[in-house]
């Protein structure tokens, strides 16, 4: 059996001297998308941003795409995506501009580029707009095609659902599907629990910095 | 019902025993040593060593002044060894990081203490509070760098983000430091006169002055020791504190689950 | 090796084709400079020199006063550059990709590099124009290798410190705390340079060229130090 994406152990995170996570344990095999639920403060964001490689441990122990979180953390954060509450643009720039820079941080083609901004919609009238003027969800779209741009192999999503309306979520949803039959994995974290039917092949919840139930 | 904190699991602070304070035996005696020493640089630089013939009483200023500035340029050079041993030793200790921090702190006041000496000599014996020659110069700017370097060290985070941070800040500070002296004096070799005024220049040492300022040296030394270990102690409890206080808010944080 | 290359090369252009959509660093941060230059005249006003000085004090301190104009612009740029990467966590968006910092470092040095140059120049030349200074050619050199280096060394140690003021407390207030201090080798140096490079107060032009050197110490220096401290720094 393949190696699991993520194993996450008694995680602990904290923000300043807050434990955000106070002992979290995930597993995530590949191929998954897997949702994370809970109440605002319990710590879903926290342990998207360990998972990333963004926050150190304080106490516990993880591994990501084969790599230790605490050792390791460049590797990991190079071959994963976050996108977290904001979407890590430049506004100034435009939606063609935001994907190629993207892109190029990996040597992504010009083709794969393209291929990428295909893929989210937005190569035709929102390619040439800088992103300060498009809404959220146009905002939103753009980030996820830089994630494609960048070949992430595990997706991590907070909220990605937030701000579009219901065609902008079903969208997201196929590129998501699109995603993992391409061979990524995806961990979200949504209050959207209608899509836990749909969209997610497993939910696990998140209550106070824990992970409840079977990690 | 919040469960019992969960045993700290980080090394305990090095020192003592006792959880009532932060001294052991051996700092009482470098405690009793230092306040020999600064009686009995009292002694001599009040009483025993004799006025200068320039200045007459105000060189006994030269007594806490200079001790100040060896001490404020130990305690950085301290700052820097301990920030690099660190950054660059496999085990990053935080250790190391605190007595970069401790040692930052005591050096600060003292580098504020040497300023504000040293401006009231200029002003007793040559009527200046402050001349721009290198060496008070670039006292300066390590005093202005070093505070920054203890706001940076206030910027929270784990305690492993503010080491890590601190340390590099105070490895730039190493690099920066002579940079400023180094221009600064080319700076002032420009203009001839600063000789007269040189903080030091003008005052003859006999036998006796040099070895008040000797003993002022040791004095402050032993001063400086007690204070860092202390300070350093003081940090490591305050850590401890941190962690145990991280242990107390895991258990908080999983009771709210109930 | 050249993946570092490739992606500082990145970061620069990115950096200037934002400030190329926002002309933030045209519209706002060099008229605040321009105008700094002619407060310094008010506040200098044309008094006369000692006698027999050729020109007066503004022009004599015409050159630290650019100096101090550029010092507090590189201020306001960097300022600028971090903000823009913070405003939609573009920053925080670079680490978690995995981005080699040093990258990040030398292709955002390089863009503050270009910008505070141009700056730089635009602020002697107005200096030059309304503080009525006569410049002699013959010191060109001297005025073009000075304000390329010390235009380096000061994008190079804002890029630094500005990596570690971005995102942290009081970031507005921090920034001039850790980075006037440490930028006053590259005012002496810079000031007594350009004196000697232009000749107001009488200085020659041989004097001018141990003083680049200190510049250029502080640029090496500070290359040197924020390639490998910048990582660090950055980091959480």
């Amino acid at each position: 059996m393949d190696r699991p994406v993520v194993e996450l152990t008694g995680a602990v995170a904290v923000l300043g001297s807050f434990p955000a996570l106070a002992g979290a344990s995930l597993v995530v095999q590949r191929g998954e998308i897997v949702l994370l639920r809970g109440p605002n403060g319990a710590g879903k964001t926290t342990l998207l941003r360990v998972c990333a490689g963004l926050l150190p441990l304080a106490r516990g122990t993880g591994v990501v795409l084969g790599c230790d979180l605490a050792t390791e953390r460049d590797a990991v954060r190079r071959r994963v995506g976050l996108l977290g509450h904001r979407n890590g643009l430049y506004l100034d720039l435009t939606v063609a501009e935001n994907v190629r820079f993207w892109g190029a941080t990996v040597g992504a083609t010009d083709d794969e580029i393209a291929a990428a901004m295909d893929r989210l919609g937005l190569r035709g009238r929102l390619a040439p707009l800088q992103v300060r003027r498009l809404s959220a969800g146009q905002q939103r779209r753009t980030a996820l095609a830089c994630l494609v741009a960048r070949r992430a192999e595990l997706w991590l999503l907070d909220e990605p659902h937030a701000g579009l309306d219901a065609s902008g979520r079903d969208e997201l949803d196929a590129t998501l599907r699109q995603a993992v039959a391409s061979g990524a994995t995806v961990v979200v974290a949504s209050h959207e629990l209608e899509r836990a039917g749909s969209l997610a092949t497993r939910c696990v919840d998140v209550v106070a910095g824990q992970v409840v139930g079977t990690p | 019902m919040a469960s019992p904190p969960a045993t700290s699991t980080t090394t305990t602070p090095t020192g003592p025993a006792t959880t009532t304070g932060t001294s052991t035996k051996a700092t009482r005696l470098l405690g009793a040593a230092a306040i020999v020493g600064i009686v009995w640089l009292a002694a001599f630089g009040l009483g025993f060593s004799p006025a200068d013939a320039n200045q007459r009483e105000s060189v006994r200023i030269l007594y806490v002044h200079v001790p100040s500035a060896w001490l404020a340029y130990l305690a950085f050079f301290v700052t820097a060894v301990a920030s690099g041993i660190y950054l660059f030793s496999k085990k990053h200790s935080l250790g190391w990081d605190r007595l970069a921090g401790a040692s930052a702190e005591v050096g600060v006041l003292f580098m504020g203490i040497t300023l504000v000496v040293g401006a009231l000599w200029g002003r007793l014996t040559w009527g200046v509070f402050w001349e721009w020659d290198a060496r008070l110069t670039s006292t300066a700017f390590m005093f202005v760098t070093y505070v920054g370097y203890l706001t940076v060290r206030r910027l929270g985070g784990t305690h492993q983000q503010r080491a890590r941070r601190s340390a590099v800040l105070a490895l730039l500070a190493v690099l920066e430091i002579p940079l400023v002296h180094w221009s600064v004096k080319l700076w002032r070799s420009l203009h001839q006169e600063a000789t007269v005024l040189r903080p030091d220049g003008d005052v003859k040492m006999n036998g006796l002055m040099l070895f008040t300022l000797f003993v002022g040296v040791i004095a402050f030394t032993l001063m400086y020791m007690w204070l860092v270990i202390h300070r350093q102690r003081t940090m490591a409890a305050e850590d401890a504190l941190d962690d145990a206080g991280l242990d107390l808010a895991i258990a908080d944080r999983k009771a709210e689950r109930a | 090796m050249t993946a570092t290359l490739r992606i500082a090369w990145l970061v620069a252009r990115k950096d200037l084709r934002v400030e190329w959509h926002s002309r933030v660093a045209l519209n706002q941060i060099l008229p605040f400079a321009a105008i700094t230059m002619v407060l310094f005249a008010f506040a200098v006003d044309r008094l006369p020199a000692a006698p027999g000085d050729v020109d007066t004090v503004l022009v004599q301190l015409a050159p630290g006063l650019a100096s101090l104009g550029t010092v507090f612009s590189l201020l306001l740029l960097v300022q600028r550059t971090f903000a823009v990467e913070s405003e939609d966590g573009a920053l925080d968006a670079l680490r978690a990709a995995g981005v080699d910092a040093t990258a990040v470092f030398w292709g955002k040095t390089l863009a503050m590099w270009i910008q505070l140059a141009i700056l730089s120049a635009l602020l002697l030349g107005t200096a030059v124009v309304i503080y009525g200074i006569e410049v002699r050619w013959s010191g060109v050199v001297l005025l073009v290798t000075t304000w390329l280096t010390a235009t380096f060394g000061l994008a190079a140690v804002g890029t630094l410190y500005g990596g570690l003021a971005a995102g942290a407390r009081g970031r507005e207030t921090l920034l001039p705390l850790l980075l006037l201090p440490v930028v006053a080798p590259v005012l002496i140096g810079a000031t007594r340079a350009v004196e000697a490079a232009l000749g107001t107060g009488g200085t020659a032009i041989a004097d001018g060229w141990p003083w680049v050197g200190v510049v250029a110490v502080f640029a090496v220096a500070f290359g040197a130090g924020g390639t490998l401290a910048f990582g660090p720094l950055i980091d959480e």
